[in-house]
């Protein structure tokens, strides 16, 4: 396993993971933590090399059935040794001698804040193969300093085996198990003193993440709100709809997760379950590990609702197009999978579509599925308030002379819609026009509607 | 030369990442080390986001913490109230003064604090606040608002004009081009 600390590193360590990998016979994980992810630094570019490996057919390596994988073993435990050598003195752990009060062993990000911290006032030793470690350079570093820290993120994983090899290390009885690091916190941590700034008294608001305006998923989390369901969800900007004032959600743990929950909570806990409880989980997460979990809710026969909210991409993470929308990540044309006939073909008889900016008719399939003495699959099919071709219409307004202030629209969570002076207003900059907020208006007070059929 | 920091704040859709992109291009061309890092995740969806730009003559961490940002520029007024213990002693803000309410203050929850300009200042602050939307508005397009934030960082900076414009250049499409470069000329004419 290598980690780069920087951009830079993670171009050079790449190249030499496919060194590695060649020359030991072995895979090699790439580790990024989420700040190596998340952040940009300068790289030389270079020429791709592309080298032709031809592929040997070698039945007693490749196919691991019981015989072939314990003859394997002491392969592996042999390759293990010889990486142990090969991290001994290889590019990527190194040395940074400077003064030799504090050793410090680091790596990834981790080690950014360590040199930002201590320029080279401080001995470090770099670690750029996390696994296997390399006891002997480890060793020998904290034979030249007069006290040995380890300076890594989360688990004391570098730490625990620095103790195993009998050496006294200072690592998390100093610095946090929990989240990640910075400078400021490790200069803390050592003593340091960090910089001041300026303060305000007042409180300032957080200000969470929100669903688009005209986000179609809006309407479904509404109605599912209404209709006091135990809403299980998923991954993707739905996952939105656990934050008030929606709250709609109850658990979302990985992806494609929604779909094996409902059963099992239908299973376990029967009819007062199946007929509120439901899983939710988008187009592109159904595609990436929805379907197993439909699968067994066909087979092992629970009767649960599954809705699936197809926005027709994949939103969350950037609008990557996905095996539902008929391209290929590039934007080239590519297989369309049609979710009707995909659920309908493992077995589900109930297969509905509703558009989510209506909310009667949201309301009205979704009691009737939940009702139903089957397993069924909602479509909650709208695109992406976001995508380009996408049109929208003219934002609406609100008569003040009519708006009683019963904030009745405001219980979708729509950031186009706020409270001014007892009455709503729409900001017409967000506004997209999409008329779900009107539909929850007692006495008609919105304006600039277009007709449904116009939409 | 040490390493100077900015920070870029504001809310989720407002371009802020386009105003990182283009400094970062802009620093790189000026043989600066340049490290950006980006918090977002789910904040893409109008929450609060940050961008920190790094550069110097060698730059190790790629993030800005409590009391080091030279500058911070601020699409939005509540993010560089927010983000101001960030700023360091003597350090500028660069903000817009605009207001867009967040979910917590949109339901009642919490309330939108008052007179945050005048609050800054009094906090010790550098402060060059103006109503970027109105001059992005007037340059063509509500969404150059970071160009113009941009256009009203570079009078702090003492780079050529010629060296923003081609990074201008290297990250709008061209058919903005225009809108953006007068974008750009109004922020840097406009304030203090
Ligand atoms: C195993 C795993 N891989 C990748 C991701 C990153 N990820 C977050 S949301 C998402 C997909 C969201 O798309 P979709 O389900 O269509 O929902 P949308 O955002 O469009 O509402 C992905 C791939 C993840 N969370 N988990
Ligand atoms: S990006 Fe699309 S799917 Fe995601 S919150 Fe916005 S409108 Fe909804």
């Amino acid at each position: 396993m290598i980690e780069p600390s920087d951009s830079a590193e993670a171009l050079e360590f790449t190249k030499l993971a496919y060194e590695i990998s060649e020359k030991f016979d072995t895979p090699v994980l790439l580790k990024m933590c989420t700040r190596v992810a998340h952040s940009q630094s300068l790289v030389e570019t270079g020429d791709r090399n592309v080298p032709d490996f031809p592929y040997e057919k070698n039945i007693g390596k490749y196919v691991m059935m019981p015989g072939n994988a314990k003859k394997r073993h002491p392969i592996v435990e042999e390759r293990t040794k010889k990486l142990i050598e090969y991290a001994e003195n290889c590019p990527l752990n190194r040395v940074e001698m400077g003064g030799t009060e504090i050793g410090i062993i680091t790596g990834s990000t981790s080690y950014q804040y360590v040199k930002e911290v201590f320029g080279d006032s401080v001995s470090v030793l770099k670690l750029g193969m996390t696994n296997p470690l390399p006891n002997k350079l480890i060793k020998d570093f904290a034979a030249k300093v007069d006290k040995l820290f380890v300076v890594e993120e989360l688990d004391p994983i570098i730490e625990n085996h620095v103790k195993a090899l009998g050496l006294t290390v200072t690592g998390k009885d100093l610095l946090p198990v929990c989240d990640e690091f910075s400078q400021n916190l490790i200069a803390k941590a050592f003593g340091k003193d960090t910089a001041e700034s300026y303060a305000l008294e007042d409180v300032i608001p957080n200000r969470p993440p929100v669903m688009c305006a005209g986000c179609p998923h809006r309407g479904l989390f509404y109605t599912l709100k209404k209709n006091n369901c135990t809403v299980l969800g998923d991954i993707g900007c739905y996952t939105l709809g656990a934050v008030p004032p929606l709250g709609a959600i109850e658990m979302t743990l990985c992806m494609g997760a929604s779909i094996g929950a409902v059963h099992g909570f239908n299973k376990v806990r029967g009819a007062e379950s199946e007929n509120k409880t439901v899983a939710v989980i988008g187009d592109s997460t159904f595609m990436h590990s929805g379907m197993t979990g439909l699968a067994n809710v066909a087979y092992n026969q629970s009767n649960s609702t599954i809705v699936i909210v197809d926005n027709s991409i994949t939103g969350m993470t950037g609008h990557q197009q996905n095996p539902t929308t008929g391209y290929n990540i590039k934007g080239d044309p590519a297989g369309k999978i049609d979710l009707e006939a995909l659920c309908r073909a493992m077995g589900f008889e109930r297969v509905r579509v509703v558009d989510p900016y209506n909310l009667d008719q949201c309301d009205k399939v979704l009691k009737e599925e939940l009702a139903a003495a089957a397993p069924s699959v909602i479509i909650s099919r709208r695109p992406c308030a976001l995508l380009k071709y996408v049109k929208h219409n003219p934002p609406l307004s609100i008569n003040r002379d009519k708006c009683v202030g019963c904030k009745s629209c405001m219980k979708i969570g729509c950031p186009a819609i706020s409270m001014k002076d007892g009455k709503a207003t729409i900001d017409n900059t967000l506004c997209v026009g999409c008329n779900v907020c009107s539909q929850l208006c007692p006495v008609s007070a919105f304006e600039g509607m277009v007709n449904k059929e116009d939409r | 030369m040490e390493t100077k920091n900015i920070m870029i704040v504001g809310v989720g859709g407002q371009g802020s990442l386009l105003a990182s992109k283009l400094l970062g291009h802009l620093l790189m061309s000026q043989g600066y080390d340049v490290k950006v890092s980006e918090v977002h995740g789910m904040s893409q969806r109008g929450g609060s986001v940050v961008t920190y730009v790094r550069y110097g003559d060698k730059v190790f961490s790629p993030v800005i913490d409590k009391g080091e940002a030279d500058y911070i520029v601020s699409f939005e007024i509540l993010e560089a109230a927010r983000w101001l213990p960030f700023l360091k002693k003597d350090g500028q803000i660069v903000t817009n003064t605009q207001q867009i309410d967040p979910m917590p203050v949109i339901t009642g929850a919490a309330e939108y604090p008052s007179d945050l300009v005048k609050k800054l200042k009094e906090s010790g602050a550098k402060v060059d606040a103006l109503d970027c939307l109105s001059l992005a508005e007037e340059a063509g397009s509500a969404k150059a608002v970071n160009i113009v934030l941009l256009g009203r960082l570079s009078h702090y900076f003492d780079l050529p004009e010629e060296a923003w414009m081609n990074s201008l250049q290297a990250n709008v499409p061209e058919k903005f081009l225009e809108m953006n470069k007068k974008a750009f000329r109004l922020g840097k004419e406009s304030g203090q």
